[in-house]
């Protein structure tokens, strides 16, 4: 039974790489995607510069980019959160009601 | 007042930061809260800020998942969070995702993507809300009836029947205390994927009442679960609608700036709230936005922002509330315990 659940679970998990690929390759039919570009001109700080001509010049560069800032920012917002608010004498590892 | 505008260069416009920064703090509350990334209260907020509706999509989709990543921090030292339940959704959730933001980027060619997605958010918020309010009254006719299991009176069961599906493999998931198959999680995770991709929501609002009525998750459980998944969901979203181009970044940092200090006092106020509680609020914020997007169609646009920010505002200070009077009792007890010890 754990072997079986095994090779599902590696099953699943090349499914969960392979699968989104297909459906890239299926294509989207002949939809062309609407091209926004960033106006840089209105703009005169340097790092906000460097994101709008990665934008502009690599979406896909730009998608990461997104993702990693975005996991950055949240992951130290969260840790500072979570100082101030373990500073405040609260249980912070337990909860009384517990129902459905 | 020219400070109080902020010009976003990716989106092309210009935006009122503080409303951006209360968005933000609101949904941050509700969010941690409820257990969902408060796209659907983000998402039209936006679109009503000022941001075109695929830019309110990919943005929030973003600051969704920074903002889930503080709640799940929170969340987790409760113990209110089941990772093998949360990463066993992750497959359905992502092919989901891709399929709703392709749709997304079909109806934006043919000019369609504002009204088709907004109805579309009607009809499921409607359903969502009925299926809460229905459930409590079941459950407040069952107790009178005196029908009370281990963990008080349950109104819908359809996860019971659900249950009863065999297909291999079945799984125990120990956190949430249920023993379903497998494909359980996984189909509703994949319906939900598609609704998250293409109402740029975190199906947090969908995954969350279909985790507690159809999977069978205890409410907190499926809170602080739910919040874990929308960090997995939210980035892959990040990455298709950053690629796609279509996130405004700097607007994602202003709202989490709001979102991080929000976060943390929605997620401690669920130490203090009832399962069904959470439910009954939860019911009445999808109202709310129902009737707002309602508004918004039918170009009653001042109407929509004042119905959204108000009900925003007016869930989010009553979840301070109980944060606030929970916290106060408790440090009040804790002092009472100290002085009894000394």
């Amino acid at each position: 039974m754990t072997r079986i659940c095994s090779i599902l679970f590696a099953v699943l998990a090349a499914a969960f790489v392979l699968i989104p690929c297909l459906a890239e390759a299926a294509g989207g039919g002949n939809v062309d995607m609407l091209v926004v570009v960033a106006d840089s001109r209105l703009v005169s700080s340097p790092i906000t510069l460097f994101f709008l001509n990665v934008y502009n010049t690599d979406p896909t560069m730009f998608g990461v980019w997104c993702v990693i800032l975005t996991a950055i920012f949240g992951c130290v917002l969260g840790l500072i959160a979570d100082f101030v608010m373990g500073r405040t004498g609260l249980d912070l590892t337990s909860r009384e009601l517990i129902e459905h | 007042m020219d400070w109080l505008y902020m010009y976003m260069p990716i989106a092309g416009v210009t935006i009122f930061w503080p409303g951006m920064v209360l968005i933000g703090f609101s949904v941050g509350v509700i969010g941690g809260f409820f257990g969902m990334g408060g796209a659907w209260m983000v998402t039209p907020g936006l679109n009503i800020l000022g941001f075109p509706m695929a830019f309110a999509i990919g943005t929030d989709m973003a600051h969704m998942a920074g903002k889930s990543m503080i709640s799940t921090m929170r969340h987790a030292k409760f113990g209110n969070v089941d990772y093998k339940l949360g990463l066993t959704m992750i497959v359905g959730t992502v092919i989901g995702i891709e399929l709703g933001a392709r749709i997304v980027m079909w109806l934006e060619f043919i000019g369609q993507v504002g009204p088709v997605v907004r109805w579309v958010y009607v009809v499921v918020l409607a359903l969502i809300a009925l299926t809460v309010f229905t459930d409590y009254m079941k459950a407040v006719q069952k107790k009178k009836a005196g029908i009370v299991g281990e963990h008080g009176a349950e109104g819908h069961t359809w996860y019971k029947t659900f249950h009863k599906i065999n297909i291999p493999p079945i799984v125990h998931f120990k956190v949430a205390g249920i023993t379903c198959s497998m494909w359980l999680p996984i189909i509703v995770s994949f319906i939900t994927g598609i609704l998250t991709g293409f109402l740029g929501i975190g199906g947090g609002l969908i995954r969350m009442p279909s985790l507690v009525y159809l999977v069978g998750v205890p409410t907190h459980i499926a809170v602080g679960t739910d919040l874990f998944e929308i960090i997995i969901s939210g980035l892959y979203g990040t990455l298709t609608y950053g690629s796609k181009g279509r996130i405004e970044i700097w607007g994602v940092f202003v709202m989490l700036a709001g979102a991080a200090v929000g976060a943390q006092i929605g997620t401690v106020a669920t130490k203090y709230a009832k399962g069904f509680g959470i439910r009954i609020a939860f019911g009445i914020s999808v109202v709310a936005c129902m009737i707002s997007v309602i508004l918004k169609q039918f170009h009653f646009d001042l109407s929509a922002t004042v119905v959204i920010l108000g009900a925003i505002g007016a869930i989010s200070l009553y979840i301070v509330m109980i944060m606030v009077t929970g916290a106060a009792k408790e440090l009040r007890q804790k002092k009472e315990r100290e002085r009894a010890a000394a």
